[in-house]
Order: structure tokens, then sequence, then C-alpha cells
């Protein structure tokens, strides 16, 4: 079992397939509504119509791949008043089911929306990082199915000697919130800070419905 | 402890859908349920051959077989056609009545009025195919037969008048020896997106090469996202203009292979021209304004036409001209138009221009080809029937037989058709209604029960095809019958997967060969039909079948189903297509009339001259841009001043899975629309609103979204058609807005083609 395990999205190679948010789905069968896994979409541009007819413009657009990330500072943890939310030894934040009263807290504390209310439960349920898995030494569900081999998961400080630590791509929040476990290739297009405008381009698919 | 983690057992299955993948899962099965789904896990996924990983939608399989619109029961119709009134019926009830009708059709109209339709929804099985339809109707004395697809109707004509061949494409892995690569309306990360596939392979080639990838679409595709170093948005259904405007630059500024367009192909100049055709018809004189239009395509007149600046079509130009070698590919977007088979043609002009044909690292200008294994299907007969219509033409073949001819409407084996079609033979396809041009008038023609007299649709759910069936028969899934699928058009990689039945049929489901024996037996041809095999000893058949092809299969079909899949890397380097023609085209010629490549094409020449045309249409020898009805005419039509282009969208594969929540929920139907012509509307993101022209009008949200260009909307194809009050559809399906009107050549489904209006969706109190 890793010390920390952390997942890693080379944003370079993400095509938002959506793949990994279904192997979620299916491996815990999880209801419509919730969303362990997510897709964002960052997009935007201007185009400028020329008086010839014809156009220029300057559109991108770039995927992340947001599950849990396991933070070791989780706000979710703190926040919770029932202590269901709790981190295990490797930094894995799970959901007691038996203290979770379904306040929702944690939901509005948590900048990646990770924590989600699951209505017929009435209670909330998340990423365990596929846990199970990770004790066995095989891959999370959302990491085994990925087509481009886009989304990685290992050791976290091995991720950062290798990849780096990029400051985080736009929409993802400042990493000295929570220290999340999650390590990001830049996109090429990448918004680091407000220097263009940009917008989640699908929020009907990463909100609460 | 996950309760979900234990299981009776695991099997080998298969996703059956056209997006030329055929992607290997696994069946988690529990107490008689498949449980979960999980991906090819076998080999080194660092090297060939692959893990195949299965999409969303292979992964979604799972709420899709269990779906509420799973068909479980043999219905009949008691309502009129496509009201969807049905009532459940034996299967005793539903194969006499359809050996009763089919008899009589045949005594009454003959074997020409019995058409399998086009469809794709259940594919890549091989004892599970439509073939076993053709089977059993060849036995019966044939079928009328259908030629084209409605995915590639104009690239397959484009490239049978152009280079006399079909799959001329490299494989897309060469772009490791590229120095540019330029995608017309290719987009594999949506439309090829398993991760066994084209979409690995591309992410492989760029990581180790880096090479330049330049997207031009309407739309900035996933492909763009993922993988574009620049993005130019384009008309639709311009490519060619576009191509006319790199031609001029690249001839202009001395960029051409002259040596290779002098050696290898037909009518650059008035050098190569055939010696019986008047001057000034070479492509040269057309592009240089020295043919008949006196209209020199320059860069200036492409630029309205195509939407990019002139400036950017020089660079373009340039670049193409000048990195050797450089993959120009094409996707079948670009092609499905109303002059499709021009615009494929002209997109496959900047490679010969170039001299990037028949080389490494460059391209013909087709898509991506291939590499597969030749493992068989099962053997279909021959079909006495000769007459063949257009896969797209069928719905004239029911209306007016007598105005379809082989000079208007591409019929083949007659010159005109005699026989109408009587009955429909429906097989996992929704061609019957959604995936068919212009719902609103396919419903008018179907309902007219004197018309076509029957029709019997065999599916797992219920589609809108279905709900116009007289006999609608339920189909076991893929989890329901065991069969063997290997690999298709969208990998670089073989295949062979012995898929296992996981589950016990659904309700009263059957497979297509057991309802096609049935038939057989009460139609006296049983024997011949079932050749005394059933269903599992056909698989088992042909596996040996397989074998003969591959000898290191193992020897027992039992040893080979434990082992579950078999891969084969593609051996050596990556496929050049055309290479040998490349290399020496005096001894491989092409399949041309000239055995070169035909840039003028005396075929198409003579076919101007004879073929009959609607106003507007036409048929040229070059690779001519014209426009088409489809084009924007504020004058001509005012009311629909936006084009309509129906991508392909990863939710569902054409319209199959479209009825499974967890991708709609991933995934959901949306038309693109760019800001700027949502502003004028008054239209914001997630708004409902209503797309309309004279063929009908559907209801769908609205993405706002920089990432479609100006002037065009883009409804992802395949949404299952929902009809409300008034003939409405309120599910977006983009074929209540499509044309019944043919390209000129193939003959082929325009479906990219429409002009429409949009506006706020206002709810009347």
């Amino acid at each position: 079992m890793l010390k920390r395990p952390a997942f890693y999205l080379d944003t370079q190679i993400c095509t938002g397939c959506k793949t990994c948010i279904i192997a979620c789905k299916d491996k815990h069968d999880l209801p419509a509504g919730v969303r362990w896994r997510r897709v964002v979409e960052f997009t935007g541009g201007d185009w400028d119509c020329l008086p010839d007819g014809t156009f220029s413009q300057n559109v991108f657009a770039y995927y992340i791949s947001v599950s849990c990330n396991h933070c070791q500072d989780p706000v979710c943890v703190k926040a919770c008043p029932s202590k269901a939310m709790h981190q295990d030894d490797h930094g894995i934040v799970t959901v007691d089911p038996e203290k979770c009263v379904g306040c929702r807290y944690c939901e509005w504390v948590c900048p990646y929306s990770a924590p989600q209310f699951d209505k017929k439960l009435g209670r909330m349920t998340k990423c365990d990082f596929c846990r199970e898995d990770l004790q066995q030494g095989t891959p999370p569900a959302c990491v085994a199915g990925c087509p481009t081999r886009a989304l990685q998961f290992g050791e976290y400080d091995q991720l950062v000697a290798e990849h780096g630590s990029d400051p985080p791509m736009i929409p993802m929040p400042p990493t000295a919130l929570t220290e999340p476990s999650f390590v990001l290739e830049t996109h090429r297009d990448a918004q680091l800070e407000h220097t263009r405008k940009g917008t989640i381009g699908n929020p009907e698919e990463v909100k609460d419905a | 402890m996950n309760t979900i983690r234990t299981y009776d057992k695991v099997v080998w299955s298969t996703c059956n859908v056209n997006c030329g993948s055929r992607c290997p899962v696994r069946l988690f099965v529990k107490a008689g349920r498949v449980v979960r789904i999980e991906s090819d896990n076998t080999g080194d996924d660092a090297s060939r051959p692959h893990e195949i990983r299965a999409c969303l939608r292979g992964r979604g399989l799972r709420r899709w077989v269990y779906s509420k619109d799973r068909l479980q029961h043999p219905l009949k119709r008691i309502g009129k056609r496509g009201e969807g009134r049905f009532e459940r019926i034996s299967w005793d009830q539903a194969l006499d009545t359809i050996a009763t009708e089919l008899e009589r059709i045949l005594k009454q109209y003959g074997n020409e009025a019995v058409f399998r339709i086009y469809g794709t929804g259940n594919l890549g099985g091989v004892v599970s195919s439509r073939d076993q339809v053709d089977r059993l109707m060849h036995i019966l004395g044939g079928r009328l037969n259908l030629h084209n697809s409605y995915s590639t109707a104009q690239i397959y004509h484009a490239m049978h008048y152009t280079y006399g061949e079909k799959e001329t494409g490299n494989n897309i892995s060469d772009l490791v020896n590229s120095k540019l690569a330029v995608f017309f309306g290719n987009n594999p990360a949506e439309t090829r997106m398993c991760g066994g596939g084209t979409v690995r392979d591309l992410v492989v080639a760029k990581q180790q090469s880096g090479v330049r990838i330049i997207v031009i679409d309407p739309r900035h595709t996933d492909t763009a996202a993922g993988f574009a170093d620049e993005w130019i948005p384009i008309r639709p259904g311009t490519d060619a203009a576009l191509a006319g405007g790199l031609a001029h630059v690249l001839i202009t500024e001395g960029l051409v292979d002259q040596g290779f367009l002098d050696s290898h192909c037909l009518g650059y100049d008035q050098a190569t021209m055939p010696l019986d055709i008047p001057p000034g018809n070479s492509y040269k004189a057309y592009i240089l304004g020295d043919g008949p239009d006196r209209t020199p395509k320059t860069p200036e007149w492409a630029a309205p036409i195509t939407g990019i600046p002139a400036r950017r079509i020089t660079r373009l130009a340039r670049e193409i001209g000048t990195a050797r070698p450089a993959y120009i590919t094409q996707g079948w977007g670009p092609q499905r138009h109303a002059a499709g088979e021009q615009s494929a043609r002209a997109i496959c002009m900047l490679p010969i221009l170039s001299g990037n044909v028949g080389v490494p690292g460059g391209n013909s200008g087709d898509r991506e080809g291939p590499f597969g294994i030749p493992f068989p299907g099962i053997p279909v007969g021959d079909n006495p029937v000769k007459t063949s219509i257009p896969c797209f033409m069928w719905t004239k073949a029911i209306e007016k037989p007598g105005n379809l001819t082989a000079l208007n409407g591409g019929l083949r084996g007659r010159e005109r058709l005699t026989t109408p079609i009587k009955f429909i033979w429906n097989f996992a396809s929704n061609t019957l209604i959604n995936q068919h041009s212009d719902i609103n008038r396919t419903k008018e023609i179907l309902r007219d029960e004197k018309k076509c007299e029957m029709i019997v649709v065999i599916d797992n759910m219920m589609t809108a095809s279905a709900r116009f069936a007289d006999i609608l028969l339920p189909a076991t899934s893929s989890f329901e019958e065991s069969d063997l699928c290997y690999q298709s058009y969208g990998m670089e990689l073989g295949t062979l997967i012995m898929r296992q039945k996981a589950i016990e049929p659904l309700g009263e489901s059957r497979t297509l060969f057991d309802i096609c024996a049935q038939v057989a037996k009460r139609m006296g041809v049983a024997e011949n039909f079932t050749e005394g095999r059933n269903h599992d000893q056909w698989v088992e058949y042909m596996y040996h079948q397989c074998r003969k092809v591959k000898p290191e299969l193992p020897e027992n079909y039992r040893d080979a189903v434990e082992t579950g899949i078999f891969k084969w890397a593609r051996p050596g380097e990556p496929r050049v297509g055309l290479k040998e023609f490349r290399n020496n085209p005096v001894s491989n010629p092409l399949n041309t009339p000239s055995g070169k490549i035909e840039i003028f094409s005396p075929r198409l020449w003579d076919m101007a001259q004879t073929w009959e045309l609607p106003k507007g249409d036409v048929i040229t020898a070059l690779p001519e841009y014209h426009p088409t009805w489809g084009n924007l005419d504020p004058e001509r039509s005012p009311m629909y001043p936006l084009q309509c282009i129906g991508h392909h969208y990863k939710q569902r594969t054409h319209s199959t899975y479209d009825n499974n929540p967890w991708l709609e929920e991933a995934a959901p139907q949306m038309v693109w629309m760019n800001p700027l012509d949502a502003r004028q509307r008054g239209i914001h993101h997630g708004d409902t609103v209503r797309i309309f022209n004279t063929f009908g009008q559907t209801m769908v949200r609205a993405k706002v979204t920089p990432r479609i260009m100006p002037g065009v909307l883009s409804l992802p194809q395949g949404a299952w058609h929902r009809e409300v009050a008034g003939g409405v559809d309120a599910n977006g399906s983009i074929n209540v807005l499509t044309s019944q009107r043919p390209s000129p050549i193939a003959k082929g489904n325009p479906q990219h083609t429409n002009l429409v209006q949009v506006e706020k969706y206002q709810e009347k109190s």
C-alpha cells in the first residue's frame, strides 16, 4: 500500500471522454446525481468578425478529471460536525455511514465538490480511492479504465518528483487551501491566473442537479 | 465488505456498436446478473499489443442491457402503423405471421420487394450479425441489394474516382514520421475513442514526435482540445473552396511536386490531360482561372466562402508545401454533405500536389488506414437478385420506385427500379426512422400501409424505429449470447474475442440466428439455413474457420474460450498506403482506368454529360468547389440563417445507448451555439431552444460555447426522436431537420447540410 496515494492527470492528453466517470459509477453502483468523479471542461476565447466575412479567434479548451483529492489538510474532515468524515493513515478520506447525518457541510466547504449527497441514502458518499484495490496492488477503476492513459496514480512524492508541482490550472483552487494529493501536468492552453477569460463550459455536468 | 466485490464468474464480452473499435469487456456475474464491468487487462500496456480499454459507452453497458426500454416479448401492432400500440403475442404467432407475409410478398411482388435495411446497432459479432438475414433471403431467392453506407457514401465514391482504391490511408501511428499533420474534420477523440484504437495511437504518436497538428473543423472538437496546436474553424461544406485557395498558393509559389504530378497523376496540367478533352480543363487551369469559369481560386476568393482569413490560408499552404512529409487526412464529416464527394476529392488534392502520397509520414488525404486480420464472417451465399439501391434511397424505393433510375438515383443492376419495397427486415437498426433524413417525411411514407406492407423489427429496445414495426421481436443482447468478435477499422491491432453468454436472455428474447432459423423452417429451407448447426455450434464452427487464418489459435474451442481474448500487434513499421504505386506506378498501377491518380476523372466527365441531376447539383471531372442548396444565402433563405451540423457524440454511438442514464448524465444532449449567435437571440447557456426549418422542429438545451464558429450550430446526431404534440421533436433529434435530397454522385446522405433558425423556447401558458 502506498504511503500517500495520489492521482496524476496529464491534461495535455485528457480528451474529456468521461470513461473515468462511468468506470467509477459502474464499480460503485452509483445512482444518477451522485458523481464521485467529474470532468470539468474549461473553455474561453474571443471571436472577431472581420469585414470580409471571415473570423479570427483565440479559442481554447481543456478538460480536468477530478474526484476527491484526499487532501493532506482536508477541510471536509474539519467541517464535519458528526466526525463521520475521517482520514486514514494513508491520507484516504472517507465517510463513516453510521455517523453521517447528511448535513452536507462537507460538500459546501470542499473546493472540489468531492463529497456527494445521495438522496436515497440521506447521507454523503465519496471516492475512497478504490482502497480495496490499492491494498491488492491494483489501480483504482478510473485509472484502469482511462483510454488515453492521461489519468494515473502513485506515491505523491514520486509523482511530484517526476512531474513537478505546477501551480494549479484554473478552475482548480489554490493547493495551499487543502494540500490535495493531485498532481497535474499543465495543458498548453492552461489558464494559471486570470490572464485570459474563460468559463466552465459544462456546468450542468459538474454541479449538483 | 463491498458486496459487489463477490461474484460467481467473470466472462469476456464485447461492445458491439459501430464506432469501428469493437472493445472487449469483462463481465462480472453474480446470481445471474451482470454486476460490474471492467476493461481488457491482458498483456503489457506499455507495448503493443496494449490493453484495449473500452470508452465510457462500453463501460456503461450494464445500464443499457437492463434498461426499462428493453423489449422482452414478441409484439404485434394493433393501432395504425407508427402509433406505438402493440399487443403481446407468442413466438409461434409472430413467426407464423412473418413467414406467411414473406411468402405472400415474394409470390406477389418477387424478391426485389424484400429489403434488409441498413443498420449497425449490433455490429462485429460473427454469428449474431445482420448477415443472417441476408443468408436467409439469399436461400429464399434473393433480396434487393444495397450499396454505400450512411457513414462513408461520398468519400467512398471520391476515393473510387480519384485513386480507384479503398482505405488508401497511412496508419495514424505513422504520424511519428511526419513534420506536420492536418486533420480536415477528423475527430478520433470522439469517433474512435476506445483506448485500444485510433485515439490511443494518436496519443502515442503525438507524445513521441511532438508533430504539429492543425485541426480544420467548424467545431473545436475534443481532438482539437487534446491534440491540436492550432484550430482553424471553417464553414461547413466549404472544404473544397479552402483546398482551392491552398492549391493556388502551392502552384503560384512553386510548392508543388511537379515530378510526382507528371508521373503519377492524370490531369494536373495540360501535359497529362486525356487527349479527347478540350483544352482548358486541367486542374491547374481551374485553379489559376484559365478554365471555363475564368476565376482564379486565390486565398482572397476562398476567404469569404470558408470564413478563414486569406492570410491564414496562404500561411497554411506554405506550411503544407514546405513540411515534408505532411500527414493530411480527413474524417467523414466533410463528406457527409450535399456535395461531399467534391469536398473529399478536393482535400486529397493537397497531399497529391505536395507529393505526400505513398510515403512514410505522408497520407493520401483519406482517413487514417486500418490494420486488421482478415477473419471470416458467416457464409451469406450469392444473392440471385442483382438490383442494388444506394442505402440512402430506400424511402424513394418505397414511394416512387419507377422514378428511381441508374441515371438519377445511382441504381445498379437495372436501368429503372420496377418493384417497390414491400417487406422490410429491420435488424438492430434505427435507420427506419431515427437515422434516416427527414423523419417527418419518412413517417408519412411508412404510415401508408399500402406502400410498404410489412415491417419486421428485431431489436433490444423500443426505439423510434421499433414503434413503426408490424411485428416487433425481442433480440438477445451481447450479454445473452456467445459469439466471436474481431477487430474493426478503428484499430491497429488484430483481435479475436471469445464472447461468452453471461446471463440468460431477458424475458423471451431470442438470438437473430434462432429467429431466422425458425422463419427458414416455416419456409421449408431449415436445413439449408442451419446446415444442421445451432447458434453455439455455428460459433464453434466459425472459430475453426478463424483458425485457418491464424493457425496458432488453440486447436480446441474450449481452450480458446478459457483464454478469452487474442491480440496481435501490427508487425513492422506503420502501413503506408499506396506505397507500391508510389514506388513504381507502371508496374503497380491503381485501379482507375488510367492506372494513375485521376485528378481529372474521365468517368466523372462522362457522368456529367449523362446523369440527370436536380437544378443546382453538379458533377465535375475536377475536384471543384460549387455552392449547394445548403449554403447560406440571405436572399434565398432569409428565414434560416444558420448552418446546422450533427457531430458524433461520446454519449452514444449513432443512436445506440442513447437511453443509458449514466451516459446522459455524463454527456447530456445539447446544441452547440456560438455566444455571438446566442446573444442576438437572447439565449443563455442551458436554456431550452427550438431549432426549426421547413422539414421540422426540435427542442433541446443550448450549450453556448466559443468552441463552435458563429453562424453554425452543432446538434449531436443520434438522439432518440421523441415526438410531442404537432410533430415536434422534444429530444434534440437532428433528423427532423435533415433532407432526403441525395448527394450528386454517391446518392449519399447529406446530413451535415442543413439550414435552420433557432430561438429561445417559450413555454405557452
